[in-house]
């Protein structure tokens, strides 16, 4: 079963590399765009057939690892 | 007095600070990271480098190795660990400290001598320096942006966990002497009991008058106090 996960900087932790994509999409005339966040994606394959089993254990490789939860957040899908 | 230097496959000032702590008369020894036990030691030291090559995020990798439980282990009970640089970050994944270490504000890495001022001189660490004395050190690292969130920053200043702040020659501490962006220019700091000190700047850089200057021996000697 395969998830991805995302993870991203908290809301209120500075995002010094999201910042100058940001500023150099704004010179490159992208004047609509409103904010941008950089973040890490994982492709994880489980050797599992129960949703939520796969599920939980994806979770707990985020906590354990993937994921420093003090500054940052995570999201997870199945693709 | 005893000491172990934990190596990493891309550590890079393990030989610096085994240089200098036997230097200061300790018995080191060097830990290779498959290790599963520790040498009797007084002092663990986790050096400054690139372990993992900064995979995922700097120290994470580290932080989950086998020779870490053993650490953590042997600072629940109390044992000295000082961690430099990439030791500071690894002890942070490892929860050993809290907080952690971005980016440096800049996006930048960082290499040159900084100035910090020792907040805290009653430590197993920090006892041979005067209380706010200015110490030249050497700073080289892409992540060395303190952070932690408010109630623990608080309880950092209330308990006197702040170890170093960096500040410019004079001892100005504002945020033209923060080179990295850290929370209130914080460049070291303490666990609850004080056993463990995590700091960005080299002191095993600092210990010999030909090729640097002497700030950095006294946080050696402070160990043998």
């Amino acid at each position: 079963m395969k998830f991805s996960v995302t993870v991203t900087l908290k809301k209120d932790v500075l995002d010094p590399q999201g910042k100058v994509v940001q500023n150099t999409l704004l010179n490159m005339g992208m004047n609509n765009l409103k904010s941008i966040r950089q973040g890490k994606h994982f492709e994880i394959d489980v050797e599992e057939t129960d949703f939520l089993t796969a599920e939980k254990k994806v979770d707990e490789m985020c906590k354990k690892l993937l994921c420093n939860l003090i500054i940052e957040d995570y999201k997870i899908n199945k693709i | 007095m005893k000491s172990s230097v934990i190596v990493f496959p891309g550590s890079n000032c393990d030989r610096d600070i085994a240089v200098a702590l036997e230097k200061m008369q300790f018995k080191n020894q060097m830990v290779w990271h498959k290790e599963t036990k520790l040498p009797k030691s007084d002092l663990i030291v986790v050096p400054g480098g690139f372990s993992y090559g900064d995979y995922l995020r700097s120290g994470a990798i580290a932080g989950k190795s086998l020779i870490i439980d053993e650490v953590i282990k042997s600072a629940k009970s109390g044992c000295l660990v000082l961690g430099i640089c990439n030791g500071f970050q690894i002890l942070t994944e490892t929860g050993l400290l809290k907080g952690t270490l971005l980016r440096n504000k800049n996006l930048k890495f960082i290499n040159r001598d900084i100035y910090i001022k020792v907040l805290n001189n009653s430590s197993k660490f920090t006892n041979k320096y005067k209380k706010e004395q200015i110490l030249k050190l050497n700073i080289a690292h892409n992540e060395g942006n303190y952070f932690t969130d408010s109630s623990h920053l608080e309880k950092l200043k209330k308990e006197n966990l702040i170890a170093f702040k960096y500040c410019d020659e004079k001892g100005n501490i504002n945020e033209y002497s923060n080179p990295n962006g850290s929370l209130d220019n914080i460049a070291g700091i303490f666990n609850d009991k004080k056993n463990i000190l995590g700091m960005m700047p080299h002191p095993e850089r600092m210990i010999d008058e030909i090729i640097s200057n002497k700030d950095g021996v006294n946080l050696f000697s402070s160990l043998l106090n």
